[in-house]
This record gives structure tokens, sequence and C-alpha cells, in this order.
């Protein structure tokens, strides 16, 4: 794993992509320390881009059960105002939020 | 012509429609909680952990909304199959996980088609379950998006059930469209799987439109629209938004893949997402939940259980009564099928009763006639105990009250015109409007409704207008 | 044999003699509450265990216990026992932080499952413990309370994720823990503090109520002093919970009553993947020293090749990123925790996430949200999901042979502060020996055996397959009775 395989692996670029993509801001600084450690834990995961995965399926989840169904009948609600009272802001019993720019995908 | 949008040269262009229709399940509970389902209520009060997001809380999967997904499924032929949920990931305020959770690879039901009146089939590609997200209102600016001084989120619809049903590209027209979201609705309704209330945004369409040189093969460059609250915007969105295609190509630009937004006040779709951010939803399966693998067993009596659908309908009505494909999806929308059927049963001609239930029957209590009734009344019709118009004045009391046609026609003193009499009055008329007469035997088909609506006033609408318009001809030899 | 404590006071009842001797009435549980609360005043300044200490509903809790078994009731089978819970539990109207600034001052609704099942079992919460923020470290170094510290040794770290938990029972503060084990949260941090710790069969206990960070590989578990009372905490916090849809249906096998079953004739095996490159020598000879005691106890001991454990960092590394990412979405500054305010909602999430998220989550949900975008998702999830089918067959192969799998369950004993912070990868190799079976989604206890060439704890891993609890606690079990005496 030498240093420009590593290079390859992520770049500034990418993690700057990344950061916004998780609503994460980050200055130059971080920018290149995260670049750089990100890199190096990518580097350590080529292992497994060298096995041979053909036929293999994916595992998602270790549990094997399925179709765990819950019945449609209504439970109690949540009490409105106690909830209201954790939200950073809230009015007419909804939760305030800045101006929302564009709509939802 | 076939193939043709208002504004865009049908020789030149063809416009290509898919539909994606999100409808809400009608559960009692949201998807994957407890929280009620329920439209409208206080903000904020159909709350439970799950729908506000909270650490720590679990999705339990809601087992109705996996039946009525596939009671929907089955009745658009879909095959109903192995699936798994998965997290699509977004951050959006009113989305309280920031991400929703949805179908991706492995929908639960797969590659149906849906048939229009018109005898089109319409491919279905998929049609998964998947949770709405809350609302948000945009305080200050008017209420526009763009110079909103904040905005407050209700979570009351977050969670709530939704099957995303996605249509292929196999529309053209406006008329197509609509005629495909009709029939879709039908088909929800019909299966007990939503209210289909479009006001109420139990349905929401968007629009995949694009256009392309007509002849052609290759798709063009979509563009989906959103936003579309009923029918009527629906054929106006697809209007504008090929003509605006169409527009930008002819000008030697190109059209940009994007989503936009229909404005009802100005006719036009207008494009809002900043697209300085490309979409990356980084579907996986989520963890929290398992697999959903329906036993055939189980979906064979969901097939069992559906009712006799739309299409299967006006099949069945246009092979026992050769009526016209127009008049038995009318009969059926109106669901006036089944009491037509039972009236021919019991002897009614078919053309007469399809005649009535097309346009005498209109009201929503007419389901409830007696088909008895309704074929005894059809049948005095036919005989000639009934003009066509006394017809329709003792089906409307049937409709009203219930009762015996012949009664009620005696009871209104309803009796067929002697032939004779009706010749004599026919014979006064010709002699009192001699040019009248003249324009009628020159072949001028307007002036026949002159005659007929004389004879009609004279007889205060006793006499068959068939009848007069047949002794006219007569006349004229 | 054992170190020095660093802290004072001798060791005090365990869980199972506690319950037995409220329940009897000869204790009442004000009493054993008061005891542990002496020892919290003594030491945790020093210690940094808890988040935050719990006493005066600790108080009403214990009162109501006593109550109750005045009233000639059973309050349940850990009447009257301390319970210190992680911090990433709910507790319903006590704060819930995950020790992560985002979090500060967030009080659930609701307790988690677990918690839920203690209290009715009789249990006492005395307080949350500190962990890594969100449970992501191997140190809880990373957390914005500030680090706790190993009761053995206060210049060393405790271990994490769960290390406030595993430092609790270390320091006295309380007979059992409940932590949460991702990558090996619970068992890492309880081998380097001295302690039992147990990460039982993924969905046999409920992750309803438990912040999620990694949901396939996420399970809550015990720390105790002994094995006994790990094995009672297993029964009364598992079993299925319908609000969780991956919990295993059925009840938590019966183990309490196979403790005492011993080893005889059953095969044990020594994972050699684990015992080579990256271990340190001390650590390996206590695990050979553990292998010759289960022999000597009448097991049968062979070396077993488990090759795709080699692979378990990396397609860890990435599973549990990945799903993080998205489970960490939802702090957003809307709903609940910390705002930070800015003039669009996109610019207020961003700011309150930047503000309210450390180093270590944040480069996990990058490394996650990375490894899950287009055009990456196959090289880096797709692939690492793979690599799990295939720990999960190599050790399948290896279950066929064997009742249990041993190996270290840290490659160290305690580190000094600072040592791993600085490269994360270097942290992330401390769970090595513990994350293929979370992978699996197996079973797998740690347990005390002895101490190191630093006078410092070594724990022992007992792996085993799916359900195979009651053979994974007999032989900690057997493990635990010799290892004073080797
Ligand atoms: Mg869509
Ligand atoms: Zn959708």
């Amino acid at each position: 794993m030498d240093d420009a395989a590593a290079g390859s692996r992520i770049d500034a670029e990418q993690v700057a992509k990344v950061a916004a993509l998780a609503r994460l801001r980050l200055d130059d600084g971080e920018l290149e320390r995260f670049t750089h450690q990100l890199a190096d834990i990518l580097d350590h995961a080529a292992d497994i881009e060298a096995l041979d995965l053909e036929g293999v399926e994916p595992m998602a989840h270790p549990v094997r059960i399925v179709n765990v169904l819950r019945a449609d009948e209504p439970g109690a609600p949540l009490d409105r105002d106690e909830v209201l009272s954790q939200a950073p802001a809230a009015e007419d019993g909804q939760f305030r939020v800045p101006p929302v720019l564009g709509e939802a995908p | 012509m076939s193939g043709a949008v208002a504004g865009v040269d049908p020789e030149r262009w063809e416009v290509v429609i898919g539909l994606e229709v999100h409808a809400e399940l009608a559960t009692r509970t949201k998807l994957f909680s407890s929280a009620t389902a329920e439209f409208g209520g206080e903000p904020n009060t159909h709350i439970d952990p799950l729908t506000l997001g909270l650490p720590g809380s679990l999705p339990v999967l809601n087992a109705h909304a996996v039946e009525l997904a596939v009671r929907v499924g089955l009745a658009l032929h879909c095959t109903v199959q192995r699936s798994v949920f998965a997290r699509k990931n977004y951050f959006y305020p009113d989305q309280p996980k920031n991400y929703q959770i949805s179908q991706y690879d492995l929908p639960i039901n797969a590659d149906g088609w849906l048939e229009l009146p018109s005898g089109q089939r319409v491919g279905i590609e998929r049609a998964h379950l998947e949770e709405d997200t809350g609302k948000s209102t945009h305080v200050g600016g008017g209420g526009r998006i763009h110079d909103a001084r904040y905005s407050l989120v209700d979570l009351n619809r977050a969670g709530v059930p939704l099957l995303e049903i996605v249509g292929r590209p196999d529309l053209r027209t406006p008329e197509e469209a609509r005629a495909y979201v009709s029939e879709l609705r039908a088909v929800l309704v019909a299966v007990g799987a939503s209210d289909g209330k479009m006001e109420e945004g139990s349905l929401r369409v968007d629009c995949n439109v694009s256009v392309r040189p007509r002849g052609t093969e290759e798709l063009g460059t979509r563009c989906e629209i959103k936003n579309i609250n009923s029918l009527r915007s629906l054929g106006r969105a697809i209007v504008a938004e090929a003509a605006r295609q169409v527009d930008l190509i002819e000008a030697g630009e190109r059209v940009v893949q994007e989503t936009r937004h229909w404005n009802e006040d100005d006719g036009r779709t207008h494009t809002l997402r900043s697209k300085e951010e490309a979409d990356d939803y980084r579907y996986f399966p989520d963890p929290d939940l398992v697999e959903v693998d329906p036993d055939p067993a189980w979906v064979e009596q969901i097939r069992a259980s559906l009712p006799v659908l739309p299409a299967e309908r006006r099949h069945r009505l246009a092979e026992r009564t050769g009526a016209s494909g127009e008049t038995v999806a009318l009969v059926v929308e109106r669901g006036l099928d089944d009491l037509c059927l039972a009236a021919i049963d019991a002897g009614a001609d078919p053309a007469r009763t399809l005649t009535h239930a097309e346009h005498n029957l209109s009201d929503e209590r007419s389901r409830d006639l007696d088909p008895a009734a309704f074929a005894a009344l059809v049948r005095m019709e036919v005989d000639g105990q009934l003009t066509a118009t006394q017809a329709k004045t003792v089906l409307a009391e049937l409709v009203d009250s219930g009762g015996d046609p012949a009664a009620i026609a005696a009871e209104r003193g309803f009796e067929a015109m002697d032939t004779s009499e009706l010749e004599g009055l026919v014979d006064d008329l010709i002699a009192a409007h001699p040019a009248e007469w003249q324009r009628f035997c020159e072949g001028d088909g307007k002036i026949t409704g002159f005659f007929v609506g004389q004879v009609m006033q004279a007889t205060r609408g006793q006499a068959d207008g068939k009848a007069v318009t047949a002794l006219l001809a007569a006349r004229r030899g | 044999m054992s170190v020095e404590r660093a802290l004072s006071g001798s060791p005090l009842p365990s869980a199972v003699e506690t319950a037995a001797a409220v329940r009897a009435g000869h204790r009442s549980a004000v009493e054993v509450l008061g005891e542990r609360l002496e020892r919290i005043t003594a030491d945790e300044d020093r210690v940094h265990a808890f988040n935050l200490v719990t006493a005066e509903r600790a108080r009403a809790a214990a009162e109501s216990v006593d109550a109750r078994v005045a009233a000639g009731e059973d309050p349940g089978p850990l009447a009257g026992v301390p319970v210190a819970v992680k911090d990433n539990l709910c507790t319903q109207g006590v704060a819930t932080t995950c020790s992560s600034r985002i979090l500060a001052g967030w009080e659930p609704p609701y307790d988690a499952t677990v918690v839920d099942r203690l209290q009715r079992a009789g249990a006492v919460v005395v307080g949350k413990t500190n962990l890594d923020e969100f449970a992501m470290g191997s140190s809880t170094e990373h957390s914005a309370t500030g680090p706790t510290r190993n009761p053995h040794d206060l210049s060393r770290v405790p271990g994490g994720s769960s290390g406030g938990s595993a430092a609790a029972v270390a320091a006295g503060f309380a007979p059992i823990a409940l932590g949460s084990d991702t990558g090996g949260s619970i068992r890492q941090p309880a081998a380097l503090c001295g302690v039992v710790g147990v990460k039982p069969t993924y969905g046999l206990v409920s992750r309803l109520g438990l912040v999620a960070f990694g949901s396939s590989l996420d399970q809550v578990g015990p720390f105790a002093a002994t094995v006994a009372d790990a094995a009672v905490v297993c029964e009364v916090v598992g079993g299925h919970d319908p609000g969780d849809s991956t919990s295993l249906p059925g009840a938590f096998p019966s183990v309490v009553e196979h403790l005492d079953d011993g080893v005889d004739g059953l095969r044990v095996g020594l994972v050699t993947e684990m015992l080579g490159d990256g271990i340190a020598g001390d650590v390996a000879a206590r695990v050979r020293a553990a292998a010759e005691a289960l022999a000597a106890a009448g097991a049968t001991v062979e070396e077993v090749s488990v090759p795709a454990v080699a692979y378990g960092l990396s397609a860890y590394y990435l599973v549990a990123p990945a799903e993080a990412s998205s489970n960490l979405a939802r702090y957003d500054g809307v709903r609940y925790g910390v705002r930070v305010d800015a003039p669009t909602a996109g610019e207020m999430m961003e700011a309150s996430r930047t503000a309210g998220f450390g180093d270590e989550v944040k480069r996990r949900i990058m490394l996650g949200t990375y490894a899950l975008s287009a055009g990456y998702y196959d090289a880096f999830y797709g692939k690492a999901l793979r690599v799990r089918t295939l720990i999960r067959a190599d050790f399948d192969a290896a279950y066929e042979r064997f009742d249990v799998l041993v190996s270290p369950t840290s490659p160290t004993t305690a580190f000094a502060f600072g040592d791993k912070t600085a490269d994360p990868l270097q942290m992330y190799l401390n769970d090595v020996c513990t994350i293929p079976t979370n992978l699996a989604g197996h079973p797998a206890a740690s347990v005390p055996f002895g101490v190191g060439d630093d006078g410092l704890p070594v724990g022992v891993q007992v792996m085993a397959p799916a359900l195979g609890e009651v053979a994974m606690f007999r032989t900690a079990a057997v493990l635990e009775a010799s290892a004073g005496a080797s």
C-alpha cells in the first residue's frame, strides 16, 4: 500500500462531496486531515478488493427470519406539548425551522 | 388525430408520458408504527417515537399495508415477490429520520399492466411500499417557498403508508394520461386499497414527459413534473411541458433532465430544485427490517378475494350488450353494470337498458334500483306502452321512491298515443307550416326538430319522438 | 495474582447474592444502594464512569422494591440490584446523550426494552454511563463529557465504547451494567477493566430504545463482576420483543441452570488467526493458559483456522459506518437536540451537525457515506456484505468441529490516554478479535483471565455459534473458576 495507491482511493474533492452529502462542513485543515485518515482506512480495506467474491451472496443482516408484521391497531400517541418542549424551536403546534429552500426530491 | 397534443405539431413530434402515482393506503395506522394514519387532525398529534425519528425508535411493518399492496399488485397483474425495504437517504426537514424507508431493487409488486377503457394496456413497472413524509408550511413571503421567512413542520402524515405505482412510458396524450389515472383510481378503490381522494392527497401524480421526433424510437430527455393536484392539471401540465420541450429543441437548445413544478396560476411548469448538488440517495437494505416474502398460498387467497375489476366488468358488459366502448366504460364507471346485467337477465332489451344507464341514471342512488322493475319498464317501452320521454319520467320516479313501473305510468296517465291520432296531428302541422315542410323535403335535417317539438308541445310530451320522425319521413316519401 | 486496585474499597456482594438477600428480606434495597452510592461518591470524580448519576430516582426505586418485599411480594430476580446503564440506552425522563453534544439535554419519552425489563426484575438504575460518542470508539476517549479512566490504572483507558459501564462495575459503583456491542464495545472494555462482558446472539436482546449505531451489528449485553451475574442479566433483558423486527422468537436460552455443568467433553477451538501477528505476547500467553485450563477441566482443545476473520476489520469498517451514516442522519436540529441557527434549513442542519458531532463520528459518517455513494457501493459496501457471508461460512465450518472458539478479547491490555487517538486505524485494530462475531451475528463473552506483564487485566474471548449461549456460559464459568488458580 504505497502513497500513490492511498491517494487514488479518496481525494480531498471526494471528501468534500461526501461531507456535503452528510451535511457536515469542513474547514481546510479538517479537509486535509480527514482526507488523509479516510485514505488510510480505505487503504486497509483494500485487502478485500483482492478477494474473489464471485457467486458469494451479500449478507446485509445476520437474522434470517422473514415476514415480521404488526396488526394494524392504533396505539397511544405521544403528548404534543411534551414533544415540542424538546424541540429547538416550535410554533403553533409545529416544529419551526429556518426557511426551506427547494423542494424535497 | 391519435397521438396529438395541443400546441405540438403531431406530424413532427411524439410526446411520451409515464406516470408515477403515489396512493395512500387505507390503513388505520402508519406503515411502520402504531400512530394513526387518519387524514387531517391538529398538527403533530398523530405522532409516536418512530414518526418523530426519535433515537432508539424502530420500525415494525403494518400487516394490513402489505395486504393492501398485494391486492393492488394482483389487480394490476403484477408478480408478487420477495421484497426488501431499503433506505433512501436525503435530508429534508419534513423527513424525520432524514431517510425514507422504501423499496428499491426488490419491490413487492413487479411487471404488470393496467387496461384502459379504450382497450389500451399500459405497462406497470412496479408498485412498491414506502412511507410518506410530513408537511412543511412556508410562512411569510405570501407562503411561497422562495421568499418564506421560516417554515413549520407537521409530521402527522409522516410514515403514512404509500404505494408508489410506477407506470411505463406507454402514454402519448393528455387524454390517455387522464384515462390512466382514472382507471388506476377505480382499481385502487375497487380493491379497497385507497379512498382515491386526489383533493386530500390520497392520490398524487408525478408525470414524466419527453418528446421525440415522430417515427423515432429513442426516448428524449425527460422532465418530471410534480405538484399535480387534479386530472385537469395533469392534462394542462402535459400540454405546457410538451410545448416547452418542443420549443426548446426547435430553438436549437437541449432539454435538461430535471424535476419541475406545475403552477396552476400561470399554466406553466417551473424548475425549482437547485441543481448544485446531484442526488445520491445511497440506497441500502434497511437493517432494522426483515424481508417480506409473501406465502404463495396467502397470495392466492388474496387473489380469490378480489372483486371483479373494472376492465373485466367492461368486457362482460360489452359481450352481453354489444354496446360501444364509451357507453360500456361510462356505465361501469357509474357502477351500473351489475344492475344492467340483472335487468337484461330479467328480459330487458340490452340496448334500451344501456341507453337509460348512460343518459338517465347519473344519480348515485341508481345503483340501488330494483333490476326487475327496471326490466319491466324497459319492456313497456319496447312494447310501445311508453314513449322514451315517459319512460324517463317513470325511471326517475323508480330511482326516487321505487315501486311498480306500470302503476306509476297509470298514475301519471301515461298511455301510448294511438297511431292514427299521431298521423292526424302530423298532417295538420305539415299543412300549417308549408315553408318548413318545403325545407324538410329539400333535405334540411335540422328542421326535423321543429316538427318533433311541435308534436311534443301539442301532446304534452306523450308522443314518441322516434315515431314522429318516422311519420315525417314516410309523408315525404 | 490480582493487581493492586487503584481505588480503595473491598469487593461488594454480587448481583445474585444481593438479590437473594433483598428477596429474603435480609437486606434492604435502600441499604444496598447506599453502599454503592458511597463508592460512587468516593471515586467517581477520578473515574468518570457516569454522564449522570440518578441518585434520587434510584432511591425512590429502591424504596419501592423494599415496599414490595415488605408487602410479601417478590420484586424479581434482580431485586434491589443497582445497575449502571450505558448512556445510549433510552431512559424515560432521564437525559440520554450518547456522550454527544448533539443530544445534550434530550430526555426520551420512553425506556429501552432492556431498561424496562431490568426495572421490572427489581433492578435499580443508578446512572447513565459514559461512552465513546454514539458508541464509536475503543477507548471512551471520544466522549463529549471527557474520558473515563480505567479503575485498575487511572492513567489508562478503560476500553470502549462502553468504557463507562466497564469501569462502573470494575470500580464497584454497581455490580452489573448494561452496554452495547457493535464491534466489541462490551467485550473489549470488559477485558481491559477485568470484568465479565457478554455480547449475545444478534436478535436475542431487543434493540428497541438502544440508540442505533450499526443496526445489523448492535447488541445489548451485560457487564458483571461474575459470570453468574452476567447470565442472570441476559435472561432478564433477553427474549423476544415485538417492538424490534429483528428480535428472534422465544426466550433467552436458559443459561443460569447450566453454569455448573463444566466443560467435560466440550470441544474447544483456539483460533489460529487471533494468536499471531498483532497480538501482544503476554496476552497470547494468557489465552494459551486459558486453553490449558479448559483442557484440564475435560475439554478437548485444538487449534483451528478461521481464515476469513482476517478480512473482518475491513468489512466492519465499511458496514458499520455505512449504517451509521444513515442512522445518525436524524440529528439535524429540527425536532430535538442541539441547533445552531443559520439562514436556511439546510444550512442550519449542517451547522448543527458540524458543531454537534465529534471528529470520530464525523469520520465514520463520511466513511459510510462514501461507501454507500453512487459509484462506490459495489466496490465497498457491496463487497463488505459478501465478506460477511464468507466470515459466517468459515465460522460455520469451524463450529461443525467445535462447540466454542477461544481467542484474546483485545490484542493488548489497557493502553495509555492519547496512545491511539491520532491514528484512527491503530484504534480500530483493537477490535480485530471481537469484530468477526458481530459480522456473523454470533455470541461471544470476555472473561478475565489473569494479568499481563504490566499487571493489568487480560480478557479471554469465548465465541459460540448463533444461539450457542449455553456452551459459551459453561466455558466462561470454568475459565472464571480457574482464573485465580493458574
Ligand atoms: Mg418516485
Ligand atoms: Zn415515492
